[in-house]
């Protein structure tokens, strides 16, 4: 694999989400937590009754994954990332709240990466179907809400070099609008 | 008549759905190493490397290489001199996807009603097509359809003025619509012709054709290398960050149709191309 990676830790602080840039190679270690479709709008329901979320996200990384169920001996199942398009309802509201990253597969809509810029947040794409690859970067796992989603279960994990790619930046750069654009053969 | 037990075939599907989940078939597995040989994107490389090392881990570790294990879908080809003893033939395969999943620790991904939303926790139903064929023997087709390249699916009814180019245009734009999410490089099975449910399902058969063989029917044969070329010129390349590889492979499939219809059906697959196939 290439040396040239960025080794980065979670909470995300302004200075390591300033110099993140589209195309980087980085490597996640610290806390994140889990979630996708179900969870999110549980955490949404949350939020307008006025309650509290399962965990502080300021700062915070959510990566979008179901894992399979953990063998016996296992931190946790295969674990790759979830298509992202669909908790792109949810994902303003939690960077409002002072989420800092996002990770999953595929591009964003417009009102998510309009609000990654206004707060200063960044949007991760990881390997779709990459599953043993990531859950061996994954050291520790622990459901902290929504038990009953079962894959769908909200977690904290604790990362060491999680392999990812910056697809949206701070500064409003998107790596789907200019990644291809060097390789397009018309 | 030729019988088979019903439990025999429960215990056939278990371990098919196992397999499907951990172990990428071959014709994938080339397919990605000429991948990474071509790919010209330093990022896309990467990528392809990862998802090589990650086929060898699920393979040499027995644990399913994408964590979505997809919805369970067969295509049977059943003898008419062949029976099952002790059941019907889709309960059988239910029994055993149930099995596979929960010994396998398989994702349940299968909610019992599209609306209400409850997860069956079984991953069944499983979705099973039956042909009746000559001789007396019962071949199975598992796939393990995930939903990321599900989702970015599509069909049309064209007009017979549209004709070819209508066809390829409509297969490029689906492929181009989806960019990342189907987990690029994918596969893409198209179906052309029959009727509406027939060219969907024709979509889907085509994702069984093996990578590496050409399709028998010159004209199609003639369209996939053509396609496959346009849809790698697309740029989106490995999981849509840029790059020259964006497709493995393109398998068409074709059926007769009214003098008034030309439906075209696009299925689209990720890389995680997972299917097994096994003749009692």
């Amino acid at each position: 694999m290439s040396n040239d990676m960025k080794k980065i830790t979670t909470p995300l602080t302004s200075e390591v989400l300033e110099d993140l840039k589209i195309g980087d190679r980085v490597l996640i270690s610290g806390v994140m937590y889990t979630s996708r479709d179900a969870a999110h709008k549980r955490m949404l329901d949350a939020l307008d009754r006025g309650e509290d979320l399962p965990a502080d996200l300021a700062g915070q990384i959510i990566y979008y994954v179901g894992p399979t169920p953990a063998k016996p001996g296992e931190v946790i199942g295969s674990a790759g990332p979830t298509t992202s398009y669909r908790m792109d309802p949810y994902a303003v509201r939690l960077m409002e709240i002072g989420l800092k990253g996002m990770i999953g597969k595929g591009a964003r809509g417009p009102a998510v990466i309009e609000a990654m810029k206004k707060h200063g947040a960044v949007y991760f794409a990881a390997i779709g179907g990459a599953g043993v690859v990531i859950a061996r970067s994954i050291k520790e796992a622990e459901v902290i809400a929504y038990d009953d989603l079962g894959p769908e279960a909200m977690r904290r994990i604790v990362v060491e070099e999680f392999p990812a790619v910056v697809a949206n930046d701070v500064h409003g750069g998107n790596l789907y609008e200019v990644g291809y654009k060097e390789f397009r053969k018309d | 008549m030729r019988t088979i037990p019903s439990t025999k075939i429960s215990e056939t599907v278990r371990k098919m759905c196992i397999q499907a989940a951990c172990e990428l078939p071959r014709d994938v597995s080339d397919a990605l190493e000429k991948a990474a040989a071509e790919e010209k994107s330093p990022v896309g490389r990467d990528i392809i490397e990862r998802i090589r090392e990650n086929v060898r881990l699920g393979r040499e570790e027995q644990r399913p290489i994408c964590q979505d294990t997809g919805v369970s879908v067969f295509f049977i080809q059943k003898g008419c001199d062949v029976g099952v003893d002790g059941g019907t033939l889709g309960n059988a395969i239910n029994t055993g996807v149930k099995l596979g999943y929960e010994d396998g620790y398989l994702r349940k991904s299968v909610v019992r009603h599209p609306l209400d939303r409850v997860n069956t926790k079984t991953n069944t139903p499983a979705v099973i097509h039956f042909e009746e064929v000559e001789g007396d023997k019962l071949t199975i087709c598992m796939m393990a359809k995930g939903a990321g390249c599900e989702n970015m699916s599509r069909l049309r009814m064209l007009t017979p003025a549209q004709g070819e180019e209508g066809v390829k245009d409509f297969i490029v734009e689906t492929v181009k619509k989806g960019w990342a999410n189907p987990c690029p490089p994918v596969v893409v099975g198209v179906g052309i012709g029959g009727t509406f449910e027939v060219c969907a399902l024709l979509a889907k058969k085509a994702l069984l054709g093996d990578l590496g063989e050409k399709n028998p029917d010159p004209i199609l044969a003639r369209i996939e290398a053509e396609l496959l070329e346009r849809i790698n010129n697309l740029g989106i390349g490995p999981q849509g960050l840029g790059g020259t590889v964006t497709a493995l492979g393109v398998r068409i499939l074709a059926h007769p149709c009214h003098i008034a219809s030309l439906p075209v059906a696009v299925n689209m697959e990720c890389h995680a191309h997972r299917h097994v196939k096994v003749t009692l």
